[in-house]
């Protein structure tokens, strides 16, 4: 039998087993003829980036040499482009002439994807696909000097880290709000990027290009929020799509890829084959090496005869960086009737979440810890019934079958030289030394032996250590947890907050151990808090969340509609701003208009999707939120002091405009209300405020803690002073450091009650240092937070306030 | 079914959610994660509290007005004898699409 002529256009991995199947299986059945654009036959492109990090050689990842296609006879045309396929003639041309096929494989794999930015063709922009533009960045950094990589995926990544390696400043730049958000979640993406921050790449996310920028070569990128950064080479990795052209052009259907059946032939002609990443098949495309294996087995097998069918099967991912240990497989995102089993051990930085639907496994991510990253590969592709081993399935195959361990009796039989304080390095023996010379709680151990003291995640294993060591002699204090998402209290994690440091929700779930994907109703608010108080500059305030009424800056009423109150600076208002309020009472038809008891006006009952309008007609007037929904400042309450009252002894209205002025905007654990009184007779009712001050002739009497809530208290008085600005000073000091220390939800009296008002007079009173310190960071705060939410929600927002579609408008049936 | 373009994905924040009026009702679409979203009656079948005010948390939604917990992949109230109506929706290319019948079809009951 005369062989029959195979063209294979594209030599890569693909299309090389291929080859690899058919000269196995039935050799000399065909006469091949190989076109590669590229000069060189078949290699691992997978193993690009340990080229570029130099821990191989182009030499290293050479899959067919000349020997092995001289072997098998195929002629090689490397080097050289084809030109087009004549499906009629049954011939491809190529630069150097035509060749006839009675097959034809169409192997043409992918293009990088470059985004349409101007400066994109400048020297110096490259990249990262083939051996060439492998060699391209290991010369560009060669010379040292800044890299930009656009692009946080895999591909990225990988070119980061070998830039990096080759002593390039790298800077990656990822258009999502974390990495590789295809393969990882939130919390892996927050590991990964901690991780790869270590070794000095710098990441920005939500990072959106907006030029490249440079006369001869590349010199920066700009950034659409105007951001400039220096770069001596940009790496573009943004994605791939299928190479399609000669495909299209020989009028194959072309989706996004070229369209083939289960037996990869061109659903336009059946003599033509396709393989690869140029295929698509019942819409999907492929880019992995797996499923490009199946297919090749199938292309092969077609071109047998053999009876064979393509199915698309479930991948995993990991990423070739050293250090950065991660695994992905499965669906570990969209569906309903999910559940999820979160691992997490900060002190080692792994994260594990298993995905279940029913009793099945679906998806997997792990970080830090990808050793039965397999193991669970092989559950979700077998479907395997995981019921049994529910309880332990997080711990892998090497848990299973037994009972789960009694944590305690893992502590008892802990050798004496096993360290339980990882940041002090505070082995067992030292507590167990330390108990059995008097130290009988927490405190004293830690006091003894600093185990627990630094970062705390060892302090239930501590406790453990007291328990076994003193037997029924040690009772476990009851603390009280935030909330069943985390075994910490409100305390500890406002001190690891600050100590560790922790500065955002992903490294407080991460770091801290939480249970739950990202907290609950209960904790995720006062984390938002805390971070935002601690890290003002570094954390952004997140309105997912905050409770419904700081989230739209308005009051929720039972009927689900809000009410909105202007702010009136110390109970103080003009004519023209009460008409203003007037106008929109009636143009939004507020039903209820009420004066508070904070000096001000209440417009009770507006639609939810009003708000941005009636605010938008308020900012008009002058007229700014008034906060009366926020854990916050609320009011100042004033009386009208020496202006007209004929017992007055001060400005008490100027300064409750002042407080109100510099208070305004600022986030605190609980709501803030102060007034100011001008005399002793009290009319502002000063002593029942969380900061009241009383003028009189000698100055200034400053309170706090007082209630009239749930709780009466009368204010207990942290200092006389002689002038308003020792008034506002202390006022804002004492605010401060109720910011920084207080438990959310505790209004200043139960804080008071808790620190001891001495503690407070400490540091507002008697140490000038102290005071200034904390007014610099509440006025640091207030850089970022003192500003109408109303006009920018108005303005910037609106559009968030109404449906996100209307069902009802389209036409009845 | 019949799926209905609704909007994008991006319009609802992570973590949160939207408002859709429908002859069944208001929906309230969640966006519990990237790529994942749910649709779920907006009542409370407590107090009618608005659940697309609520905070989103893993895949449960807490209602504003007494803290009601709703698992949104089954409706089921978490610690209560209660549910809310769940609709069929899914992502396709950046979209969001819900189930047309779903919402429709109760509204003829």
């Amino acid at each position: 039998m005369t062989p029959k002529n195979l063209v294979v256009i594209g030599a890569g991995m693909a299309s090389g087993r291929v080859l690899e199947h058919l000269t196995d299986a039935a050799p000399g059945t065909w006469d091949i003829t190989l076109f590669n654009a590229e000069p060189r036959g078949n290699y691992n492109r997978i193993m690009l980036s340990p080229v570029l990090s130099g821990d191989k050689t182009y030499a290293d990842i050479v899959t067919h040499d000349d020997e092995w296609y001289a072997a098998r006879g195929i002629t090689c045309r490397f080097g050289e482009h084809v030109v087009s396929i004549d499906r009629a003639a049954k011939t491809v041309t190529g630069e150097n002439g035509t060749v006839p096929y009675d097959k034809l494989l169409v192997a043409t794999g992918s293009a990088p994807f470059i985004i349409p930015v101007e400066g994109r063709d400048l020297p110096g922009v490259i990249t990262y696909r083939d051996l060439d533009d492998t060699e391209a960045m290991i010369a560009a950094a060669a010379k040292g000097g800044k890299a930009v990589v656009i692009g946080g995926g895999l591909l990225g990544l990988e070119a980061a880290a070998g830039l990096a390696e080759r002593g390039m400043d790298v800077t990656v730049l990822h258009l999502m709000g974390h990495l590789m958000e295809r393969q990882l979640d939130e919390a892996a993406g927050y590991l990964l990027r901690r991780d790869l921050e270590a070794r000095g790449i710098t990441i920005m996310t939500g990072a959106s290009t907006a030029a490249i920028l440079g006369t001869d070569r590349v010199e920066g990128v700009l950034l659409e929020d105007n951001t400039g950064l220096e770069a001596d080479l940009v790496v573009m990795a943004v994605g791939i799509r299928p190479e399609t052209r000669l495909a299209s052009d020989a009028g194959l259907e072309v989706a996004r890829g070229v369209a083939v059946n289960a037996q990869m032939q061109s659903l336009s002609d059946p003599d033509i084959l396709a393989v690869g990443e140029c295929v698509e098949f019942d819409g999907h495309l492929f880019g992995l090496v797996a499923p490009l294996y199946d297919q090749a087995k199938i292309v092969a097998d077609s071109l047998m005869d053999r009876e064979n069918a393509f199915v698309v099967r479930d991948v995993a991912t990991k990423l070739k960086v050293t250090g950065c240990d991660l695994f992905s497989a499965g669906d570990f995102k969209d569906g309903p009737g999910r559940e999820d089993i979160v691992y997490r051990d900060p002190a080692r930085g792994i994260y594990k979440r298993l995905v279940i639907e029913g009793d099945r496994l679906v998806g997997a991510v792990m970080y830090g810890d990808t050793a039965d990253g397999n193991w669970f590969f092989g559950l979700i592709k077998d479907e395997t019934d995981i019921e049994e081993m529910r309880e332990t399935l997080i711990f892998g195959p090497a848990y299973q079958g037994r009972a789960p361990a009694d944590p305690l009796s893992a502590v008892a039989a802990l050798p004496p030289e096993a360290e339980i304080c990882g940041c002090n390095g505070i082995c067992k023996g030292t507590i167990v030394a330390a108990i059995e010379g008097g130290a009988g709680d927490l405190a004293a151990v830690r006091a003894a032996t600093k185990a627990s003291a630094s970062c705390g995640t060892c302090t239930g294993l501590v406790e453990q250590v007291l328990q076994v060591t003193l037997g029924d002699a040690f009772k476990l204090p009851a603390v009280q947890a935030i909330c069943g998402c985390t075994d910490h209290t409100h305390e500890d994690v406002r001190r690891l907050i600050k100590s560790m440091p922790l500065k955002s929700q992903e490294a407080v779930w991460q770091e801290l151990g939480w249970k739950t994907r990202n907290g609950c109703h209960v904790c995720r608010p006062a984390i938002n808090f805390y971070l935002l108080a601690d890290w003002p500059l570094d954390y952004l305030d997140d309105p997912q969340s905050r409770f419904i009424n700081e989230r739209k800056h308005a009051n929720i009423q039972k009927d689900g509609t809000f009410s909105v109150v202007p702010r009136m600076w110390g109970g103080i208002t003009t004519p023209d701003e009460l008409r203003a309020i007037a106008d929109a009472a009636d143009r939004y038809k507020v039903p209820t208009v009420k004066v508070t008891g904070g000096q001000r006006i209440d417009l009770l009952g507006v639609k939810g999707e009003d708000l941005p309008a009636i605010w938008a007609d308020l900012n008009k007037a002058g007229l700014v939120s008034g906060h009366a929904y926020s854990k916050g400042l609320r009011t100042v309450k004033t009386c009208v002091g020496t202006d007209h009252c004929r017992f007055g002894t001060q400005d008490s209205t100027g300064l409750g405009i002042k407080l109100e002025q510099i208070l305004w905007g600022s986030w605190t654990p609980h709501k803030v209300k102060l007034a100011v009184s001008g005399c002793p007779r009290n009319c502002a009712e000063a002593t029942c405020k969380d900061v009241g001050i009383i003028c009189v002739d000698s100055g200034f009497q400053v309170g706090v803690g007082g209630a009239a809530g749930m709780d009466l208290k009368e204010t207990r008085r942290l200092a006389d002073v002689r002038t308003e600005q020792e008034a506002i000073d202390l006022t804002v000091a004492f605010i401060q450091l109720y910011r920084e220390n207080a438990r959310y939800l505790d209004r200043p009296y139960k804080w008071v009650a808790k620190v001891g008002l001495d503690w407070i007079k400490a540091r507002v009173v008697d140490d000038p240092g102290e005071r200034r310190r904390l007014i610099d960071a509440f006025e640091l705060s207030q850089s970022i937070y003192r500003k109408d939410p109303w006009a920018e929600h108005a303005a910037t927002r609106a559009q968030s306030y109404a449906p996100l579609a209307d069902l009802t408008l389209e036409a009845a049936e | 079914m019949s799926w209905i373009d609704i909007g994008a994905l991006d319009d609802v924040p992570l973590r949160g959610a939207r408002l859709v009026k429908t002859r069944a009702g208001c929906v309230a679409v969640f966006r519990t994660g990237a790529a994942e979203v749910f649709a779920a009656s907006n009542t409370c079948p407590h107090k009618g509290g608005p659940l697309s005010e609520g905070i989103v948390h893993g895949t449960r939604v807490t209602c504003p007005l007494h803290n009601w917990v709703f698992d949104l992949e089954t409706g089921a109230a978490v610690g209560e004898d209660a549910r809310i109506d769940v609709f069929p929706v899914r992502i396709e290319a950046g979209r969001i699409l819900i189930d047309g019948a779903a919402v429709g079809q109760r509204s003829a009951a």
